[in-house]
């Protein structure tokens, strides 16, 4: 017993100290984002700022504030970003991995050069891509080495965006976007004969598709149209990330190719299955959780993605902002703490969103071993 | 024709993945008047050396500072980790797989939400610009990470193994120095690789809560990069001398890395 | 007599050794800018070679690094004995009401200073009844830099007006120059701006804007967005990844004819491109601003809490005397803030500038923080990006009033 309270005991500064740094600093990052810090000059700086409440006036600003313009196009930044990012990595981490595991010569090399950006930070990734993808030089020159004309893609300089939409169409799309989620888990409750799931779901989206259809293309954010897009400039910074991860990708992967057992391929061969029929039906189905993983692990990072713009295309550059360097920009530099920890607060609702469910299911899985 | 695509396909990735060094390299070793756009690619001629002078007379603080942070955070991190690690894998008690999860959280948790506070507290406890407050900061949140990665490790230790210890009267301590800690050096290993190389690559916090002497090389890379008139040479010549560390680690290390890669990933 | 000289001397001189310690300087000068700001160090040194000097310097971006920087530190409450700011608004609305600086009026009146600087700057660095920084050195923002020599080949004469600019442009595109107009990142583009703005709005006009008498909604100051965006047709489009030297270097190179920059870019031009003012390389007042000095000044304040306050208020000291001045400014390329400076000192640049100082009209410039809280020039970056990528002269301006109501521009 007194064992047990000792185990109990070392375990307890760390559980202090996370309980503080993150559940306690969430909590009070929670409550400046609920006040009015930043918004009087005198106040910002203040050796002892004295705050007031102001409710979610500072959520509201940065959804359909004028100003804000800026903090809606990061959202749809970040949101191609992670999207186009997770799917470079899982994707060439993939190639790579397939092509590693039919044991070319040299696989050792190989495998280290595709993994070596790993051990590089974002910061050095960012100077080296920077220089890589001047306008007029790195990457554009190269054709002229073998005699080509060069390319004229402006990479970061680049203001244009394509997939332009509206914002003040998101509640449709949202709306929508998620109704057509929840009829496809009804037609899956409805397979498994799941009765009161496929009732809940069927019920649920049947409700927003309709609002969609009505309510929804006419309810404005904003009293005009404010365009929004893939900005271009992105490409770039999704390149020089997909570098730095595929490597990661590539031995995850790697390592589950290698643990499927021979028996499986072989009972695949003999039922007379093709090797892209191998591919699709055997080995990717098992690949599944790895993907699941990456994808994880890949996602909170894109999320999060800082370092590799600051030294990009730094703070000031709006169309490769994503609301991390926007907080930063706001609260660093424009005084406008409680925004930016607003900024803060939505970051971690969106990440909470991708891992809490992964923590649980993980957790349950390990209760059920 | 299989073989040959496969080759080709290899080739071609390794072109990408090499070809930024490759460039980096060649622009470090110029003299700064000889870099122009048209020529980034044509080798120096002369090769010019001292860039790697200047940029490691500009960083050799910053380094340092790096070098401290990274080391001393990642062995007080690695120490709290084994110990944390073991009482979760052999002393549970109820509800401690709940508080595990609530730790893993930490983990993932974007820093902008909770930097504003964070660099309150560090200011208020006088630690503000100090490398103590950045080496503090990396150690409570590496505590989800290599708790995991310890705890995953012990786990495959037989309980018999504990179990025994404990009937020949060995104690909670005793058991951890006589029985885990013999067998923990590939956990701590692995630890370390991946502790260093996120602190030593780590940039958020060191920007948000240093002074210029206390900078760790991120910074002052950024810094140096993003300045003005930027002559490209010291740039790359900085950001080789600020990989070189991770590198090293990577080279040498390799299959650790990668056992520490995967240990946040592909697990049960 | 002699031996109280000696007497004075020797107490002076006791009083300097005794000094000892340490004294952090905390500025944006590094690279080009790097030499002015030693040598004034140097200086420093020879009268306290006791202290030991902390050359803290944060490059990037005209000082939008240091910034953040010095901010958290401040917020830190870990100030720095002294630190470079923009005199003006800059400092004022940041720092002044935040009640983080002291109060400098003594110190001007020692050291005789209320007289040695226009009156006009002293206004500029006052605030309810207090003085807070000590300038250093007086820059203009409205100038255009051009080579003569290109200009000749081109067959093309400096643009008077904006008006006549965009046709020079014209012809220079006609004969095959891409992009006339050398520009760089973000806040070059501001500074642009600001030029178009001042030969669209006038002088009065300008300063109306600031005092709040002039919306930004008004026809007169959604017209400047106008031409700004024709001049913008006229400019790379890869400036986004340029930094205001690599866009100077496109004018030197003749891939540009001109280049909108402060006077900082004589120095770069002069000292690091090794050109020679008024023959190699020469200049005019931005198009339609001629009779105009739109200025800015570095200056450097105490903040409150300093840990080394004698030593920093001995650096004012020196950097409000003349000699500190003439020595800093020739390296700078900026001319003194003060009136008694010696000419000779300067090159042929900075004694036209000098002369603009004392004759022309003074505004003080928005990206360089002189007429605009912090709160608002942080935002008007955000503002030029929106126009950047709407194109749309009535959004900015829209965007940029509720900017200005959002922090009370001119309350």
């Amino acid at each position: 017993m007194r064992d047990r309270i000792t185990a109990f005991l070392v375990l307890l500064p760390s559980l202090a100290a996370v309980a503080i740094f993150v559940y306690g600093f969430i909590g009070q990052n929670l409550w400046v984002s609920l006040t009015d810090w930043g918004k009087n000059p005198a106040q910002a700086l203040a050796l002892r700022p004295e705050l007031h409440f102001v409710g979610l006036e500072n959520y509201l600003e940065l959804f359909t504030g004028f100003v804000d313009v800026r903090f809606r196009q990061s959202v749809v930044n970040l949101i191609f970003f992670t999207l186009f990012f997770m799917g470079g990595s899982l994707g060439l981490g993939l190639l790579l991995a397939m092509a590693l595991d039919r044991g070319p010569k040299g696989e050792g090399f190989f495998r280290t050069v595709f993994l070596f950006p790993m051990a590089l930070s974002f910061v050095v990734t960012g100077t080296i891509w920077r220089w890589l993808l001047q306008p007029q030089g790195g990457v554009n020159v190269l054709p002229t080495l073998f005699g080509l004309p060069p390319f004229h893609f402006p990479w970061l300089t680049t203001r244009q965006q394509t997939w332009v939409f509206d914002w003040n169409q998101l509640p449709f799309y949202t709306a929508l976007a998620v109704g057509l989620t929840l009829l496809y888990v009804a037609w899956k409750a409805h397979r498994e004969g799941e009765r009161k799931r496929l009732f809940w779901s069927l019920l649920s989206s049947g409700v927003l598709l309709v609002w969609a259809f009505t309510l929804g293309r006419t309810t404005h954010l904003l009293p005009y149209p404010e365009p929004h897009g893939f900005s271009l400039a992105l490409v770039g910074v999704i390149l020089a990330a997909v570098w730095q991860m595929s490597g990661y990708t590539m031995a995850l992967y790697l390592a589950g190719l290698r643990g499927i057992p021979v028996e499986v391929l072989e009972a695949a061969k003999v039922d007379g299955a093709s090797e892209w029929q191998t591919y699709r039906h055997v080995i990717l189905p098992l690949l599944a959780p790895i993907t699941l993983s990456a994808m994880i692990v890949l996602g909170h990072i894109a999320l999060k993605i800082f370092d590799l713009i600051f030294a990009m295309a730094g703070l000031d550059y709006a169309p490769t902002d994503v609301p991390a360097i926007y907080m930063y920009l706001l609260a660093f530099r424009g005084n406008q703490f409680a925004k930016g920890a607003a900024i803060g607060i939505l970051l971690l609702l969106l990440v909470a969103l991708v891992v809490i469910p992964y923590l649980v299911s993980q957790l349950r899985k390990e209760v059920r071993r | 024709m299989g073989r040959f695509f496969l080759h080709a396909f290899l080739l071609l990735a390794t072109l990408f993945f090499l070809l930024p060094v490759y460039l980096v390299i060649l622009t470090a070793l110029k003299e700064p008047a000889k870099i122009t756009l048209d020529t980034v690619w044509h080798w120096p001629e002369p090769v010019y050396w001292e860039s790697f002078h200047i940029a490691w007379e500009a960083f050799r603080p910053k380094f340092q500072n790096s070098v401290v942070l990274a080391l001393s955070a990642t062995a007080l991190s690695a120490l709290v980790g084994a110990l944390n690690g073991y009482v979760l894998a052999k002393w549970p008690f109820r509800g401690s797989n709940l508080l595990f999860a609530l730790m893993l959280f930490g983990m993932f948790i974007p820093y902008q939400s909770i930097l504003i506070p964070l660099f309150q507290f560090v200011k208020a406890i006088g630690l503000y610009g100090t490398l103590w407050g950045l080496i503090l900061v990396h150690v409570v949140y590496g505590i989800p990470i290599v708790t995991l990665i310890f705890k995953n490790y012990y786990s495959e230790i037989p309980d018999e193994l504990v179990e025994a210890a404990r009937i020949d009267g060995a104690g909670f301590f005793g058991i951890f120095r006589h029985v885990i800690l013999p067998l923990s050096a590939p956990a701590f290993v692995v630890v370390a690789i991946w502790q260093f190389t996120q602190i030593w690559n780590e940039f958020l916090f060191a920007v948000t809560l240093t002074r210029p002497e206390s900078q760790p090389i991120t910074v002052a890379l950024a810094q140096l990069a993003g300045g003005e008139a930027v002559k490209w040479n010291l740039p790359m010549a900085g950001a080789i001398l600020a990989a070189l560390p991770t590198l090293l680690v990577y080279i040498f290390l390799g299959r650790y890395f990668l056992r520490g890669l995967l240990a946040g990933s592909v697990k049960g | 007599m002699r031996k109280w000289f000696l007497a004075i001397g020797v107490a002076l001189g006791l009083s300097a050794l005794a000094q000892t310690g340490k004294l952090e300087i905390f500025s944006w000068w590094a690279g080009d800018e790097g030499p002015a700001l030693e040598a004034l160090i140097r200086l420093y040194k020879q009268r306290y070679p006791g202290v030991e000097v902390i050359n803290a310097t944060v490059t990037g971006g005209a000082g939008v690094n240091a910034k953040a920087v010095l901010k958290t530190r401040m917020l830190g409450g870990d100030p720095p004995d002294t630190f470079q700011v923009h005199a003006g608004q800059e400092l004022i609305g940041t720092w002044v009401v935040a009640e983080r600086m002291e109060d400098l009026t003594s110190l001007f009146r020692q050291e005789g200073w209320l007289q040695a600087f226009p009156k006009g700057l002293v206004d500029l660095l006052s605030y309810k009844g207090g003085i807070w920084s000590v300038p250093v050195n007086i820059h203009r923002s409205n100038v255009m830099w051009y080579i003569p020599a290109k200009l000749k080949e081109w067959g093309v004469t400096p643009p008077k007006t904006w008006a006549e600019f965009l046709a020079t442009c014209q012809t220079l595109k006609r004969k095959g120059l891409e992009a006339p107009l050398a520009l760089g990142e973000n806040w070059t583009q501001q500074h642009l701006w600001e030029s178009v703005a001042l030969a669209t709005l006038g002088a009065d006009g300008w300063n109306n804007l600031w005092s709040g008498k002039l919306k930004f909604t008004d026809p007169k100051v959604v017209a400047v967005w106008e031409t700004f965006g024709k001049v913008l047709d006229c400019a790379n489009k890869d400036a986004a990844g340029l930094s205001w030297q690599q866009a100077v270097d496109r004018v030197v190179q003749g891939k540009a004819a001109f280049n909108i920059m402060g006077d900082w870019a004589a120095g770069y031009i002069s000292t690091t491109l090794k050109l020679k003012p008024g023959t190699d390389f020469a200049w005019a007042p931005s198009p339609g601003t001629s009779g105009i000095f739109m200025m800015l000044s570095d200056s450097f304040g105490l903040p409150k809490g300093a840990k080394n306050r004698q030593n920093a208020i001995n650096w004012l000291k020196l950097v409000g005397s003349k000699e500190g001045q003439d020595t800093f400014n020739p390296l700078k390329g900026s001319i003194a803030a003060r009136l008694d400076s010696d000419p000779a000192k300067y090159n042929a640049y900075g004694q036209s500038a000098m002369k603009d100082w004392k004759s022309n009209r003074i505004v003080g410039s928005l990206v360089h923080g002189a007429v605009a809280p912090e709160s608002f020039m942080s935002q008007f970056g955000t503002v030029m990006e929106i126009f950047l990528q709407s194109r749309n002269p009535q959004a900015a301006a829209n965007a940029a009033q509720a900017i200005a109501n959002q922090v009370g521009l001119g309350r």
